[in-house]
């Protein structure tokens, strides 16, 4: 057996959790009587809307248009009558403009399926611009604009596409799912991501926790003739995170405040490149996506293929409800996700999981003073001092902080997760950000 | 709505690491019971009370300390754990209010007034052992033949250490060894120093001292929780199992000390350098229980591996310095708390590499 690669600095070792909902198929989760749909579920400016109160609207209509560079047009996954365009709280906890749908069962999308031929003469742009006006948006979590970042820009060179199949967030099996059930379509979708960057080589990486996706993955890629090298890489979080899996796959390092392509890399997700997949082949727009439901209070936890605009609360229903009382509700995985206060919030196109965690995951303790012991600056996977840069911004040095590289900081959690004094480091880094950024603007 | 109102709600991560502060606390004082069992069996009841007197005292001192403050920080264990440590740096036969002053001042004055735990820069156990042994030395000095020596004639009660370093004197320029003068003098060694050597030198093939076999185990006089190097390594093996300390500080202190002995132990006995007595000093006095155990105290130590590796050199080096050159018999307490003195400019200067800041250009000459 080949030796599994990783990365080099820090990483943590979470319970994986993923037996939760590994053997369960994706199924359908039912629509709900009244869709909320956001026009921000990615990273960047939200979409304009295109309906307004009264209009009757079809599934797979595109109702918000995307309004600047790094932006993405919102589709609605139902028909019916818009009831009125609101603002909702998302779980990042920001305020956006919303269009609530009463669902028309009747409507449904009908897939536009292309031809071979047709999709062999696609130009890379072509390919582009349908990407774009499917909506796609990188589905791992952050929801960065997918078009934005298969465009190589002018200079670069894409010399590795990287197929992002590790999830290594606790719980979370959604792509996991897509590699064991769609591996066929995932690779077709590879292909034309590598079509789309002009990429040299293309490497899958998967976790060591999914030996199942990586035959899959490996005998389809065998029987439809595709060059693609499956690397195999540890289990350690944050694995799947775009630079340490850059690191795992090419040993380079995307420079300080660059890009990916600064080195010569393209990441996608699987389930973004499933989404560029449906979007080219049936010309379907990323409306819907995989939410693994799951947690230690979920009666039966499962992956369910959801619109978005569906509420959290439907999701757990279909799963069996609670099975006790959860202490907190996640909006994605347990290490980087948002958690919620309201069932009524709707799954988004970067919503890759609901998790009903009980007291015992959640190990909430009070804080107690930070001992010195080095637990974070061992896990921090960027080489930095999580309490040398907490107790700088506790001390209002936010210029110190930067100077300590706190910008590098990505907020995987490894700092405050390895922590046992519960100090929020994550937290804190937040904050010096948010001041950094009020005071130079 | 119901269900909302237990919701939590925070900053990512939503789920954390089982261990906390207090949880390292209990296990670093559960590394080290098995060497105190075994002191309070060498040296009898009177030892356990000292122990129990250290830790009263400290967990007095705690508590009365952070009630003033209206804090209540007697539970995260590192009052206790001090008290512990202190109990194991006393000589058995040393009067009650030794400990009891030791403990005082290690929380009172080294800890809290700093600002308690995690803002003291030396460590309080050392600190407050350093404090009575220069105040009381006398006191500090009341060793006891251990009972694995009873009824052995000559039997002397002083620590071998103490007694390599009063006797030098007499042997430098005889080309013996500590060894070989604890020999000269008829030094005791117990009945288990003397099977084992026999052992080492029957089976294995090995020439072991019976008196560093004595050292192994523990069967000598000494403080009350320092005498096993045995137990105390088995200890330190379960707190790097348990992923409490890491390898850096024991293994970078004892090996660079070792060395050292190594090298020039032996140009004390006019024999010239490379042939220090290892075993002996390796075994001897508080080493296994400061490398171990004193000098990973987290508060004062390094917080990167490789500033950890530069604190157990500084240690070891120190601590050679004192035991063969300073004229004090034993250095590891003072050479930890030097070192202590040292942690913020280590930790200043020796940082990690962050990701992304490595030169490399674009193309096929990076990975």
């Amino acid at each position: 057996m080949l030796q599994q690669r990783t990365f080099r600095r820090g990483g943590i070792h979470p319970p994986d959790k993923k037996r939760l909902t590994s053997r369960q198929p994706i199924t359908a989760c039912a629509n709900p009587p009244t869709a909320v749909i956001p026009f921000s579920q990615h990273l960047g400016a939200p979409a304009n809307p295109l309906i307004s109160k009264g209009d009757v609207v079809m599934a797979g209509q595109k109702i918000g248009e995307s309004s600047g560079f790094i932006s993405a047009h919102i589709h609605t996954p139902v028909g019916g009558e818009v009831k009125e365009i609101t603002s909702i709280f998302i779980p990042a906890g920001f305020s956006v403009p919303a269009a609530v749908i009463a669902v028309d069962e009747e409507s449904a999308f009908q897939e536009e399926p292309r031809s071979a031929q047709e999709l062999d003469s696609l130009t890379p742009e072509e390919m582009h611009s349908r990407v774009q006006e499917a909506g796609v948006a990188g589905m791992g979590g952050a929801a960065f604009p997918a078009h934005v970042k298969f465009k190589i820009p002018k200079g670069k060179h894409a010399e590795y596409l990287i197929i992002n199949g590790v999830e290594c967030e606790p719980y979370l099996n959604a792509d996991n799912r897509l590699m064991l059930e769609h591996a066929e379509e995932l690779l077709i979708g590879t292909e034309w991501i590598r079509r789309m960057t002009g990429a040299g080589r293309v490497v899958i990486g998967i976790e060591a926790n999914k030996p199942e996706a990586l035959a899959v993955m490996r005998e389809a890629c065998g029987r439809l003739g595709f060059p693609f090298t499956l690397t195999k890489l540890k289990v350690q979080y944050p694995q799947g995170d775009e630079k340490q899996l850059i690191e795992a796959v090419t040993g380079r390092e995307v420079p300080s405040g660059g890009l990916p392509i600064d080195i010569g890399a393209v990441v996608s997700n699987v389930g973004t490149t499933f989404a560029v997949y449906e979007a080219l082949a049936k010309g379907k727009p990323l409306f819907e996506r995989v939410v693994t439901v799951s947690g230690e209070a979920i009666k039966q936890p499962m992956n369910l293929r959801t619109a978005v605009g569906t509420p959290f609360r439907q999701l757990i229903e279909q799963a069996g409800g609670f099975s006790e009382e959860p202490m907190k509700i996640v909006a994605g995985g347990p290490m980087m996700g948002f958690a919620v206060y309201d069932l009524d919030t709707p799954v988004m196109k970067g919503t890759s999981g609901i998790l009903a965690l009980t007291k015992k995951q959640v190990n909430d303790a009070v804080q107690t003073a930070c001992i010195s012991c080095g637990r974070c600056v061992r896990a921090c996977p960027m080489g930095l001092q999580p309490t040398r840069l907490y107790h700088l911004i506790d001390y209002g040095r936010y210029e110190d902080a930067k100077a300590s590289y706190l910008l590098d900081c990505k907020e995987c959690g490894c700092c405050s997760y390895s922590c046992p004094a519960k100090i929020h480091l994550v937290q804190g880094m937040r904050l010096g950000k948010r001041m950094l950024r009020n005071v130079s603007s | 709505m119901s269900e909302g109102k237990t919701l939590i709600v925070g900053s990512s991560p939503q789920i954390r690491d089982a261990d906390t502060t207090a949880g390292i606390m209990w296990h670093v004082s559960i590394a080290l019971i098995p060497a105190g069992i075994w002191g309070v069996y060498l040296f009898g009841l009177r030892s356990l009370l000292v122990i129990l007197i250290s830790i009263a005292a400290a967990a007095a001192a705690e508590y009365g300390i952070a009630r003033m403050l209206k804090r209540q920080t007697l539970a995260d264990g590192s009052a206790v754990l001090t008290g512990l440590l202190i109990g194991y740096n006393m000589p058995p036969l040393v009067p009650l209010y030794i400990p009891v002053a030791a403990s005082f001042f290690a929380i009172a004055v080294v800890k809290w007034a700093f600002g308690g735990l995690g803002a003291n820069w030396m460590n309080p156990a050392l600190a407050g052992r350093a404090f009575v042994f220069f105040s009381w030395t006398t006191g500090m000095n009341a060793w006891q033949m251990p009972r694995t020596w009873a009824g052995i004639d000559g039997a002397s009660s002083a620590t071998p250490l103490g007694t390599v370093q009063t006797g030098l004197f007499d042997v430098a320029g005889e080309g013996g060894t500590a060894l070989s003068y604890l020999e000269s003098i008829s030094y005791a060694a117990s009945g288990w120093g003397s099977s084992l050597a026999d052992w080492f030198s029957g089976t294995v093939g090995l020439n072991v001292s019976a008196h560093t076999a004595d050292l192994f185990i523990g069967a000598v006089p000494g403080s009350i929780g320092e005498v096993s190097a045995l137990l105390l390594i088995l200890g330190g093996v379960y707190l790097l199992y348990k992923r409490i300390i890491t390898w850096e500080i024991p293994v970078s202190f004892l090996v660079s000390f070792a060395l050292l002995i190594w090298i020039f132990e032996g140009t004390l006995f006019s024999r010239g350098l490379f042939s220090g007595s290892v075993g002996f000093h390796l075994f001897s006095g508080g080493l296994i229980l400061g490398a171990i155990f004193m000098a990973t105290d987290m508060v004062t130590s390094p917080v990167t591996g490789r500033g950890m590796i530069i604190y157990g050199i500084g240690a070891g080096f120190l601590t050679f310095l004192i035991r063969l050159y300073g004229s004090l018999p034993e250095g590891v307490s003072l050479a930890i708390i030097l070192m202590n003195i040292f942690v913020p400019i280590i930790d200043r200067y020796v940082q990690p590499k962050p990701y992304g800041f490595k030169k490399q250009k674009t193309g096929r000459n990076a990975a």
